[in-house]
């Protein structure tokens, strides 16, 4: 019987800093679809008085959830992991037709030892599909490069106006665990 | 009783709008919303179809001492069916989602939609935990809306039953940046 579940736990203590790094950049609604690696964000989120969190069917509501809140003044990002991007790529184009913000923060599936080959069409070309519809990546690979590039996605966005997504890459999520 | 035009429809609502920031779904929808008069707090969509009720939910979260109106058509809401669910779930009590179902496609060719053969988004918003959720036949019907939309009670969401008559095309603008700026200056925010 294959078990997947057999590497030393990976470094998670980035995980424990999205939220707080988020709110250091005045976000204030976090719009996401659930990934395994965004597991401690989305219960801080969903946990603290200050923040919105809005539970999403699929990525691009999102997408439109943060292109509102921007007209309406506030900051939001949206969390998902890779294969959500397929569902954004027509979404997106509301997100540059109006130059919206855009702070997507993108758990990466399907690129390094990945048990499940149905991640990988969608994971092997997530950001070849975000830089098409005109999202510029940033990559944080390891657990010291997370607040560091998230800092920057988020200048871009939010002072630069661009369309941003900060992947996290899967060999420092680490293998896959199922969570019980 | 007679049928609802769509631009009676619209105008007789946008009429009671107030401060109420709009937003529009592609097609139809945002012709209605620009021949009843263009506004600083229009926000009209040209695509991202499927998309209308979501920005308006994003706008609702942000913005939520005033109502926010979404008008969009039954086939760019049946294409943005699970944000029926997300609505439900967040619960913006400002938010108003209005659509104008004529059964069919018509930006396209007139082709039927789902809502003429059987699919009831009156009954899904319901059963997605919309606060109201009702079906529109008549003025008297917009009157009610008009009368609660201010009321901030919970989401609303409301079926406006119309024709298929052709309308002259009002076409709002589609710079997206100017429609976004111009609508984000008006609450007092800057641009970059």
């Amino acid at each position: 019987m294959y078990m997947p579940n057999t590497s030393p736990a990976a470094d998670s203590s980035w995980q424990h800093q999205i939220l707080s790094a988020l709110k250091r950049s005045g976000v204030e609604i976090i719009a996401y679809v659930p990934d395994a690696a965004h597991t401690v964000a989305i219960r801080d989120a969903n946990d603290d008085p200050d923040t919105t969190a809005v539970s999403c069917t699929t990525e691009e509501e999102g997408v439109a959830i943060c292109a509102g809140a921007h007209l309406g003044g506030k900051r939001a990002a949206l969390l998902m992991q890779s294969s959500g991007v397929g569902n954004c790529i027509n979404m997106l184009s509301l997100i540059s037709m109006c130059r919206f913000p855009l702070l997507a923060l993108v758990t990466m599936r399907g690129e390094w030892a990945e048990f499940n080959p149905w991640q990988s069409p969608m994971g092997l070309v997530t950001e070849q599909s975000l830089g098409l519809m005109g999202v510029q990546c940033f990559r944080a690979e390891t657990p010291e490069d997370v607040l560091t590039q998230l800092a920057a996605a988020s200048e871009s966005a939010f002072s630069g106006d661009q369309a941003c997504a900060l992947i996290l890459g899967q060999r420092m999520i680490g293998r896959k665990t199922w969570v019980e | 009783m007679s049928i609802l035009r769509r631009r009676d429809a619209v105008a007789q609502l946008l009429a009671k709008r107030e401060d109420a920031l709009v937003v529009t779904g592609l097609g139809s929808a945002s012709y209605d919303v620009m021949a009843a008069g263009d506004h600083d707090n229009n926000f009209y969509l040209w695509g991202a179809m499927g998309g209308a009720a979501m920005v308006g939910l994003g706008l609702a979260l942000s913005q939520p001492d005033r109502t926010v109106l979404v008008l969009t058509g039954d086939g760019e809401q049946l294409m943005g069916m699970g944000g029926l669910a997300t609505i439900g779930v967040a619960k913006p009590s400002n938010l108003v989602l209005i659509v104008l179902n004529n059964e069919h496609y018509g930006e396209t060719g007139m082709q039927r939609s789902h809502m003429g053969l059987g699919v009831d988004l009156v009954a899904v918003a319901q059963a997605c935990g919309f606060a109201s959720s009702q079906r529109i036949l008549d003025e008297a019907g917009i009157d009610e809306i008009c009368a609660g939309m201010h009321q901030h009670a919970g989401a609303t969401y409301a079926e406006i039953m119309i024709g298929t008559e052709v309308t002259e095309r009002v076409l709002p603008p589609r710079d997206g940046v100017f429609i976004k700026n111009r609508f984000r200056q008006s609450l007092g925010f800057t641009s970059i």
